[in-house]
């Protein structure tokens, strides 16, 4: 999935690192989708100045929202839903990136969300982004993408990127969105997803044959466990 | 091969007439339709279980118990038995006494069950529902094995010198089926135990549950129980049959578009093309079965649900009828001609008797006398192994 080469040995030629951009904006071109572009260019110009091929692809949640909305009513996503889902399993980094209404994320962009498999996006890097009608939602990122982003076990940059009207005019987002671009980068370039998920993927809970495993993780289903000694006619040492 | 029709016991309103039948109406329905399975000459009828409105099924042996003395050779079985939240020596007692009330035509599908609230009502916790199912049915497997058991779990007291009677018939346990829709551990077991593994089949995109099914199979395979291709698979899947395929659609939609687990989503079209769902001409139903044997191999038993959503019975029993004629001598023939020469039959109270004893007879045990505190020692039954006498408590 992740086609990051391990830390020792690094295959020629290198792969092409993907950055998915998922974005909530409902406007054509949104403001989100403008600051994502900001961010997703300066992350793919650093990535080049250090020889690592890079593209952008682009999830638009606009013209998804009527599958979305079926997906979560019919339990399952159809194809147009599930092509987005496998580009983000094949994902290097993600831009998450939302419109602020009614002083919370999009509902589109967590409806979004909630058909995820939980253990897809385990130790991708991921910038946080949103814009906003006033600085007074710019405590949505922290309040809640974060903890959306932690429960699905990403790595989160650690600079988060919100624009109020103010902020277009102000050199101050650019700083932040280098800022943002370089972490990004950075993350991506040392490959610390891979140098997670190829020891530690088995530790991890995980949805029986869902979208998320990397190839080059364990084999899926672990025997060696208690609930698999339980289920050979063991014994279940410890309840919880 | 066997065919046949498994239902959840759902008492749905007929979204079309308005009318929604009582307890007593949707219980002499379902009994009409397990005798018209068989009269059409089905394989297997199924009931679920549940213990909430709006279904009825809490009893599945009481029910299967009745149908069998009115049927003759169709086999009676469970869509499915909670396996969590029922203690196993019930479960032991209950499907074989059920078991010798059909004189064999009795299996039973293990299943978890997934309503939260109904774990807490038996004293169960959902949350250990995974442990609770393994363990329930290692401790199944021992009751219906062994004479006398000593044992001791987690989630049950603690068993010493129990006998669970009646012994199986003719000291063969039912058949079992291990379902599941994503649990790799169920898998696990059913293969680890040479029993059968049972998926749904519906509510998921086409082919979803083929992992889960192709880990059984070659696990069964590692357990020794013979190759993945002899591993005994099970499918569900959902049919509405009309000669034309746009009546099927027509007559089913009302039905389809208020159903409590498909209305007011995704439009039946696009149910029936992306899932499991089957419903269009006799052929059409055909060439979607024949997928599941194309890609799922060579398989033991097909159940549709064929009465659900409010379908009143008269609307059931034609889908039989349909079925019966239309449908399944066609898949018989055309999934013998592709399947592969060492493909498993399923199994069957004769077959298992057969495979146990050869041309022996039977074993039938009869117990010990009645030491006088109702107890019948540590042999209960008059040929119990002396090897494995029962160890009571000490009291005192």
């Amino acid at each position: 999935m992740n086609p990051t080469s391990s830390q020792n040995s690094r295959p020629d030629p290198e792969p092409t690192r993907s950055i998915v951009v998922i974005s909530g904006g409902m406007s054509d071109t949104s403001s989100s989708r403008m600051l994502a572009d900001r961010l997703a260019q300066k992350a793919l110009d650093r990535l080049k100045g250090q020889g690592i091929p890079a593209a952008v692809s682009i999830i638009e949640l606009r013209p998804l929202a009527a599958n979305i909305a079926q997906a979560i009513v019919s339990g399952f996503p159809d194809e147009d839903l599930q092509a987005a889902i496998d580009r983000l399993a094949a994902a290097a980094a993600v831009i998450a990136t939302t419109p602020i209404y009614k002083a919370g994320i999009s509902g589109l962009f967590k409806a979004f969300m909630d058909i995820l498999d939980n253990d897809l996006l385990i130790a991708v890097p991921v910038v946080l982004a949103a814009t906003g009608g006033s600085a007074r939602h710019a405590l949505v990122i922290d309040d809640q993408l974060r903890p959306l982003f932690a429960f699905m076990r990403t790595l989160t940059t650690p600079t988060s990127l919100f624009a109020a009207p103010e902020d277009w005019g102000d050199r101050a987002l650019t700083t932040r969105i280098e800022r943002a671009a370089t972490e990004l980068a950075a993350m991506v370039t040392t490959g610390i997803r891979s140098a997670i998920t190829d020891d530690a993927w088995g530790q991890y809970q995980h949805t029986f044959a869902g979208s998320a495993r990397p190839a080059t993780a364990a084999p899926e289903v672990a025997f060696d466990t208690d609930l698999m000694r339980l289920a050979t006619g063991g014994t279940f040492a410890a309840r919880a | 091969m066997q065919f046949g029709i498994f239902s959840v016991s759902d008492i749905t309103r007929n979204p079309v007439t308005g009318y929604t039948p009582s307890e007593a109406e949707r219980i002499d329905a379902t009994v009409k339709m397990a005798v018209k399975a068989e009269e059409v000459g089905l394989d297997v009828f199924a009931i679920g279980e549940h213990h909430n409105p709006p279904f009825f099924s809490s009893s599945p042996t009481t029910l299967l118990a009745h149908v069998a003395a009115l049927t003759k050779r169709i086999i009676l079985s469970t869509s499915v038995t909670l396996i969590t939240t029922n203690d196993p020596v019930r479960i032991a007692e209950e499907y074989a006494m059920a078991q010798h009330l059909a004189k064999g035509r009795l299996d039973l599908t293990l299943g978890r069950g997934n309503t939260v609230p109904v774990y807490p009502w038996f004293g169960k916790d959902i949350r250990q529902g995974l442990p609770l199912a393994l363990e329930n049915y290692n401790l199944l497997h021992r009751l219906w094995r062994e004479d006398v058991v000593d044992w001791e779990g987690n989630f049950r007291t603690p068993l010493q010198g129990f006998t669970s009677s009646p012994r199986p018939l003719d000291d063969v346990p039912p058949f079992v089926w291990h379902g599941a829709i994503r649990t790799p551990e169920i898998a696990e077991q059913a293969a680890y135990y040479g029993n059968g593994f049972f998926a749904n089949n519906i509510l998921a995109p086409n082919f979803h549950f083929l992992p889960l099914v192709n880990l059984y199979r070659e696990r069964f395979e590692h357990y020794g129980h013979g190759t993945r291709a002899q591993a005994i698979v099970g499918l569900g899947g959902q049919a509405y049959i009309a000669k034309r395929s746009q009546d099927a659609l027509r007559e089913f939609r009302p039905y389809f578009d208020e159903a409590p687990v498909y209305g007011h989503g995704a439009p039946l079209e696009y149910y029936a093309q992306q899932t499991p769902l089957s419903v269009g001409s006799p052929q059409q139903i055909i060439d979607k079965t024949l997928e599941f044997q194309e890609k799922f191999g060579d398989y033991q038993r097909q159940l549709w649900v064929m009465d659900h959503s409010g379908l009143p019975l008269a609307a059931v029993l034609d889908q039989l009828e349909l079925l019966g004629a239309e449908v399944v001598p066609v898949l018989r023939k055309e999934m013998a001609a592709r399947r592969s020469p060492g493909a498993a039959d399923a199994p069957t109270h004769e077959s298992l008797t057969k495979a146990k004893y050869g041309d022996a007879a039977p074993r039938q045990p009869r117990p010990n006398p009645n030491r006088g505190d109702n107890v019948t020692g540590t042999s209960p039954y008059q040929d119990s192994d002396a090897a494995t006498p029962a160890r009571y408590p000490l009291i005192g």
